[in-house]
Parts: C-alpha cells; structure tokens; sequence
C-alpha cells in the first residue's frame, strides 16, 4: 500500500520530530534559543500560509498583525498586570479585528496590488508606533519589562532559560500545526485553494470568495497575534523596529521559498531562513543576498517551493455504494 | 505664505524626482505588466555609482561643475542602464510564460539582491556626496526665497521627461514600444521585434531611475544603501496615482504627490510624512485603481 | 410558469450596448436555447443572469424572486448554476475536488468545526463526497475521480464542467457553448446527457454554435444579433425566420 516515497517522507518526518522532542538534552542555550525562533516563525509562517499559501493572496503585510498582537500584550501586561498567557486570545483577537477592517476594502484587489498595499500597511503601523499613537506604545524606544509567562506559578523565563521557554513554543508550534493541518483538509481549506487556483470560477460554483479571504485574513491575523504575545513574553521588550517592513519579507520567503500551502513546508522554510544562517555565522552578512538570490533561483526553476504541497487524498473507496447518490 | 511657497518648491523638486523614478516603473508596467520591484534599487545603485565615479575620476574638478555632472549623468545612466538590462535578462525573462507572480516574486528577490549587493560592496554606514559642487545660492522671487537647486533638478526632471515623451509619441522606436504595450502579440505578427522593445524599456526606466539617483545624492548629500525601498514604493504610488503604465500620469503623480507630502510634512505632521504617501497609495487603489489618467477596463469573463 | 425572467436587460460596455433592452422567459423545466453570430451579447446575457456583471437597467427574475444585482454565490445559492465558455477548472486540483466545489454552497461546517473535527463535519463530508461522486457517475466521469482536472481532454473537461455545476443541485443550470471543442460522437452524448438533465427537473438555458444540437436539443429559442432579440420561438419556425437567416448569412458564422 505505502510506495517508498512516503515510507521515505514519513521516516524523515519522525526523524525530525525525534531530533526536536530531544534538542534540548544536547543543544547549547545558544541554540535553543534558535530553535526558539525558528518556531516563532514556523507559526507565524504557518499563519501568513493560510492567506498566502492556501488562499493565494500576496499578502506582505503580516508582521503588522505580528506586532498589534505583541503591543497588546505588552500595554495590556504592563498597565494592568495581566498575566501574558491569559492576553495571548485577546491579542489575537486585537490582530484578527485589526485585519477584518484594514483588509476589507483591499481584499478584492489584484495580486501585486495587494502586496504593496500590504506593504504600505505595515509601514503605516510601524510609523503609528514610532510616533507614539495613543500615547501608549512607547514610541520609538518601545515598552520593556513585559512579564515572562507563568504556568501554574511556575515562571517561564524566555530570556534566562531559553531550554523552557522552548518546550512552550514547541506546544504551540504543534496544536498550531494540527489544527492547521485539519483545517487545511476542510471545506475551509478547500474554498481557499479554488479561489486561489480561478477566483471567478470559484464564485461561480458558489463560494463565497470574498468571504473567505476575509476570512482566511481574521485566522491568519489572529494566531500571528497570539504569536505576538509569545514573542513579547520571550524577550520581555518590543520597540516597533521589530516589525518593520523586513520581518514580513521574511516570513513571505519562509512561505514561497519552503512551499506556499504546504505544513511541511513552511517549517523546513523557516529552519531554513532563521535556522541555517546561525549554522554560518561568519556569512551571517550574507544572508538576505543569498536569499534574495535563491528567491529569484526557485521562481525560474521550482516555483511551487522545495516541498510543494500534497494533492489530498479523499475516502472514495470507503464509500458505500448506497452513499454514492444523486 | 513662506512657509506654503517653500513646501510646494520643495515639493515640486521631490516631486520631480518621484516622477523620474515612477517612467521607470510605468515603462516596464506598460510592455510586461510587471511591477519592478528592483526598479528603487537600481535608482540606489544609480547614487552610489555616482558617488565612485564622482571621487575616483574627479570629474567635477578638471570639466567644471554644469560640464561635469552633465557627463557624470550620462554615465550614471548608461551604467545603470544596463544593469536594466542584466536584470531583465536574469531574473524577469525566463519567467515570461509565467503566471504573473512568479515574475513579482522574483522581482522582490531582485530587490533584496540589490540592495544587499550594495551593502556588501560599500558597507551599511550611511555615505556622503562632496557638497561643494553645486551651487547653493537663493532666488529672490517677488520675496519669496527659492533654492537654485529645487529649480534644477524640477527643470532636468522636466526636460527628462518631455524628451521621453516625445521619444515615445514620435519616433518609430516609440511607435513600437506604445504598440507593444497594447497587445505584444499582436506587435510580433507586424514584425516588431519585442524582445527588443522589452530591452530598451529595461534600458530607459533604469537609465532615469539612476539619473534620479545622481539628483538625490547631489542635491541631499547622504546615501544609504536602502534609500531606494522608500523612494521606490513612493515613485510607484506616483505611477499609480497618475495611472500606472501611463507616461504624462506618471510625471503628474509625482508631481502632485510631491508636493501633498510636503505640504502635508509642514501642515499636519512631519513625523508622519512617511506615512502620508502610504495612505494616498491605499486609498487611489481602493477607490480609483486606474488613476488619475487611467481607463477603467472591464475583465473578461 | 417560468422559472427565470428576464426583462429587458441593458448592459453597455464603454459606449457599446453589449445587450440591449433583451426579454424572454424560461418555462421551468424547459431546455431553451440562446443563439446569434459571434459577438451578439450571448455571453454577456449569460454573465448578467449570474451575476458576474450587473445590469444597466432591465431585471431579472429566478423563481419569482428578484435576483437583479445579486452577488454570484448568492445566485448559485438561489439554484442557477453555470459552466464557462472558455472552459474555468481548477486546473491542477482533481477531478472530484472540482465537483466538490460545485457541493460547496449545501454544506455548511465552517473552519472552527473543521479544526475540531466534529462528527456533524465529518458526516456532511462524506455525504458531499457520496453526492460528488453520484455526479462524476452521471456525467460518465465516474472512473477519472482521481486524475488531475486539467490532464483531461476537451471534452471531458466541458463535463466536468456540468458536474461542478449540477452538484450544487440547480434548478437552472446555464451552459455556454458545452459542444465547443467536442466531436460529434461527444456531442451526441452531450444530447442525450442534456436530455437527462432535463429528467432530473432541471432547467437548462443553453448557448450553442453546433445548430444540429441546438436544433436537436431546444424546445424554444431566442436569437441575438448586435445585443437585440430578433426573434424568438420553436426551432422549427427560427429556422425559417428570414430575419434569423440574415443574420447569420450576413456574417461568417455557421450557417444551418
């Protein structure tokens, strides 16, 4: 039943799992910490895929829910002394509200106008930050002193003991893929890919295209907003430079250059991207002109990513014959 | 009333600048339908190539400033020409029978090949233009102060433009660029050779991109290899606002957003001007994607 | 009693009136027809009845009610269903996933039942699964379930595109052009499947440039020419209409 391909596929899957679950018994706290951040951004590519990778939608303004969700937390931890894990649904919920205004208007435009209004998007957010709106965000300077998470009085300190900050990352990095991953083989997922593939087609079988690249913005804004809250509570301090227009360059390489629509993916995307370059230090200067020339490599010779994603597999055969009707 | 009058000359000169830059991007808009992401960059390149050429040969000093810098331009944008070209041909032309995003994909990696390439070579420190080629004297216009230099570069900007202009409605070359706009296929059938065309635009754009480099590093002094981002996305709103693949649009969209940033700089807040283009950018695409001088094209079902 | 009205519908394009003051009514479980020379607006009608453009002036009426300047999905919801003329798969994704999408607008779990997989989702699943199939079967592409949609060849791709369109259980279901592309062994059995359409209780309002299918198929036609009716009736009386005939002798479009 099983061919060779997916025995192969499925044994290096289980090797990587194995190698993460056991890291941090032989990984230095240096290299923890990169795990750390190659998890940070394994979920927040994982999110920007559903806008970009299922639903198609060149969007390149993600870092901005990334940093609604991180401000919320740290205002919101700072003023009032809520516990962070307990903000993480309502930064996600700022981000996702954020996305449902901003990108209603701007749904309906064409792919490469959508990507500069998104870029322009997230600039427009960075200059609010600077500049201090409301006078709450801290301007340029950003906020410190936002607290570490605790669970059960245990404190999880991101910065001194990057070894548990990284067993939380690591949970979160797993529900975010299961839920992902069944949402993905869903009617949801489904309605993303045919807009995706012929947006007037799709209409016309009777999706509700708008709708749902709406929608997949509101999911996708809101768990880069929870995100946001795990990078706040990690290094306990954000300043608006750490959402600027290049953190959402890189989590739009992390999609296209692992696989835009595809779990696998976008996690080898961002060990790649954030993992590998650590792995180099002395070519750390590099980095950006190296992927800069392996973006323009993969659209002339494998567009699709190097781990594209797999056609799903439906029952038909476990249907009964008394199903198949009219 | 000064304080309007110097907004709107200084606005005017940024303005022309925005212009020069967004021929580029509506140049190659118009034949490939390709947003040049690269094309800021190439303007970058267009400054720092100014600046080698500018200390290493001393040009300045042996043919006079005017003599000088006209020769120094003319080679900025031979140079930064071809480097239109060379990224045509690397990243853009195998992607032709593409669908439409590769090619902006791998526009964006250009772009951050660029821009890193820059870095590399010249380091990240910000650099410095020798300010004491050009002149800084003051017009008294009916009182009101007005910088030579706005002046120049608004009347270079000009003439740039109408030259291109002309080129374009006038000459067969011209001719065959406007008609491989329209449909390429089409041009091909009447023995147009657009691969050709396609080369030009990728010359021209570029060549004025750099030309508006030069102006920048003069006229402002201090480069930094990632100035193009920030001038490219607001020559591209320009090329928007104006009508993007619409030549005189695109001189009037920089023009005109020019001048609403720095009036907007001085009347609402200097610490958003930034912003200000950003949101003239979203707002035009929201409610009027074509433009100013635009048509409105129904898409076919 | 008609099952669609349309009442003289205006759509101008930059100046050009594309369709121009057209009526006709489509008695419910009709098959009707709407023909003309290329360029007559037929299309045009088409994408105004569903939606995909919106009228100047003029209504239509599905089932009595008033679905002038009604989103697309909305009108696929109410029961018109359409296939394209230049063929719109979702070319690299399977063939059942692309009958599925036609079943999309009768089901209803939304992304938080689907990541939680509740048993309600799974069994809609299933049933939208044992529908989608029924409809491969029906159209005789039962046995290319799994292949890629755009591997198939012209013909087969025309009734994938009828699938898509009858799972989302139409009462009308609009058709342009299903013969192009296709030889006439697989016109012939389009016949005979639009014939079995009709069985169903389905409305059919079909464009066509095959005549012999037209004439075969339609119990009334309306034909188009410069975006106005000329004329309208049974095949037989269109046929010998000598303004019809004009019009497609004045142009160089297939003749009877």
């Amino acid at each position: 039943m099983i061919d060779k391909k997916t025995k192969f596929r499925r044994l290096v899957y289980a090797a990587f799992v194995l190698f993460w679950m056991t890291a941090p018994l032989y990984l230095n706290k240096y290299f923890i910490d990169v795990l750390n951040n190659v998890a940070l951004y394994a979920v927040l590519g994982l999110s920007l895929n559903i806008i970009l990778g299922y639903g198609g939608m060149f969007h390149m303004g993600h870092a901005a829910f990334y940093a609604i969700g991180a401000y919320t937390t740290a205002i919101i931890n700072i003023q009032f002394g809520v516990p962070v894990l307990l903000i993480m649904p309502l930064a996600g919920m700022m981000a996702g509200l954020f996305a449902l205004v901003v990108a209603r208007p701007i749904i309906h435009l064409r792919g490469d106008y959508l990507l500069i209004v998104t870029i322009g998007l997230v600039e427009i957010v960075r200059i609010a930050l600077i500049n201090n709106v409301f006078g709450i965000t801290g301007g340029a300077n950003g906020i410190f002193g936002i607290s570490s998470p605790s669970i059960f009085g245990y404190t999880i300190n991101g910065i001194v003991h990057p070894h548990h900050y990284y067993y939380l990352l690591t949970a979160f990095l797993g529900i975010t893929i299961v839920l992902f991953f069944l949402l993905e083989h869903s009617r949801f997922g489904r309605a993303l890919r045919y807009l995706c593939s012929d947006e007037i087609a799709a209409e016309g079988s009777g999706i509700n295209t708008a709708g749902y690249k709406l929608a997949a913005f509101v999911i996708g804004a809101f768990w880069a907003g929870m995100t946001g809250t795990l990078y706040a509570a990690k290094i306990t301090f954000i300043s608006p430079e750490s959402f600027s227009f290049w953190e959402s360059v890189v989590m739009f390489m992390i999609v296209i250059l692992g696989g835009s629509g595809s779990i696998p993916g976008v996690i080898l995307g961002a060990i790649l991207i954030i993992g590998l370059p650590e792995l180099f230090q002395g070519l750390q200067q590099y980095r950006l002109f190296i992927f800069g020339i392996a973006l323009v490599i993969m659209m002339i010779f494998r567009p699709q990513g190097i781990i594209p994603p797999k056609p799903p597999k439906y029952p038909v055969n476990r249907l009964d014959k008394s199903e198949v009707v009219l | 009333m000064e304080i309007f009058f110097t907004q709107l000359t200084n606005g005017l000169a940024v303005g022309g600048i925005y212009a020069l830059i967004a021929l580029g991007y509506t140049m190659v808009y118009g034949v490939l339908k390709l947003i040049n992401f690269a094309h800021g960059d190439l303007f970058t390149i267009g400054t720092y190539l100014g600046l080698s050429l500018l200390t290493s040969l001393a040009i300045t000093d042996k043919l006079g400033p005017v003599a000088g810098v006209i020769l120094l331009a003319v080679m900025v944008m031979c140079l930064v020409g071809i480097v239109g070209i060379l990224l045509d041909r690397v990243a853009y032309k195998p992607l032709r029978t593409s669908p439409r995003l590769s090619a902006v994909v791998s526009a964006l990696g250009a772009s951050i090949v660029f821009s890193n390439a820059i870095m590399l070579v010249y380091g990240p420190s910000t650099k410095v233009y020798p300010h004491d080629i050009l002149t800084t004297r003051v017009l008294d216009i009916f009182g009101l102060p007005v910088p030579v230099m706005r002046l120049v570069i608004l009347l270079t900007s000009i003439v740039l433009m109408i030259a291109l202009y002309g080129f374009i409605q006038k000459t067969k070359i011209g001719t065959a660029i406007r008609a491989a706009a329209i449909d390429q296929d089409a041009a091909r059938l009447m023995g147009i050779n657009v691969d050709r065309v396609i080369m030009l635009v990728f010359f021209i754009g570029p060549a004025l991109g750099g030309a508006a480099g030069l102006m920048v590093g003069l006229y402002y002094g201090q480069i930094k290899f990632t100035m193009g981002w920030i001038y490219g996305l607001k020559a591209f709103t320009a090329a928007i606002l104006g009508g993007i693949g619409n030549i005189p649009g695109a001189m009037v969209g920089g023009l005109l957003l020019g001048v609403i940033e720095s009036l907007g700089a001085a009347y609402i807040s200097l610490a958003w001007k930034d912003a200000i283009a950003f949101v003239v950018l979203i707002l035009i695409l929201i409610v009027r994607p074509t433009g100013l001088l635009g048509e409105r094209v129904a898409e076919k079902i | 009693m008609s099952l669609l009205s349309v009442n003289a519908i205006t759509k101008t394009f930059g100046g050009l009136k594309a369709v121009d003051d057209v009526s006709f009514q489509v008695p419910k479980s009709s098959i009707f027809g709407l023909i003309g020379p290329n360029g007559a607006g037929k299309t045009t009608v088409f994408n105004l009845i569903t939606g995909n453009y919106k009228v100047d002036c003029g209504s239509i009426r599905f089932n009595s009610e008033d679905i002038t300047g009604k989103i697309t999905h909305k009108i696929v919801e109410k029961g018109i269903a359409r296939t394209f003329q230049t063929i719109r798969l979702f070319g690299k994704m399977s063939v059942l996933e692309n009958v599925l999408a036609g079943r999309h607008c009768r089901i209803r779990s939304g992304p938080v039942s689907a990541m939680l997989r509740l048993p309600k989702q799974r069994a809609e699943e299933r049933r939208a699964l044992g529908k989608s199939m029924a409809e491969l079967e029906f159209v005789g592409l039962g046995h290319e379930f799994a292949n890629i949609a755009g591997n198939l060849s012209y013909g087969n791709q025309r009734l994938l595109e009828i699938a898509r369109a009858l799972a989302s259980d139409p009462r009308l279901i609009v058709l342009d052009e299903p013969a192009g592309g296709m030889n006439e062994q697989e016109t012939a059995a389009l016949v005979d499947l639009i014939f079995k359409i009709q069985g169903r209780g389905i409305t059919v309002l079909l464009i066509e440039h095959d005549m012999s299918l037209v004439m075969k198929a339609c119990q009334h036609l309306v034909v188009l020419e410069y975006g106005k009716k000329i004329a309208e009736g049974a095949p037989d009386a269109i046929k010998e209409n000598p303004q019809v005939i004009e019009a497609y002798l004045g142009s160089d479009d297939d003749v009877f």
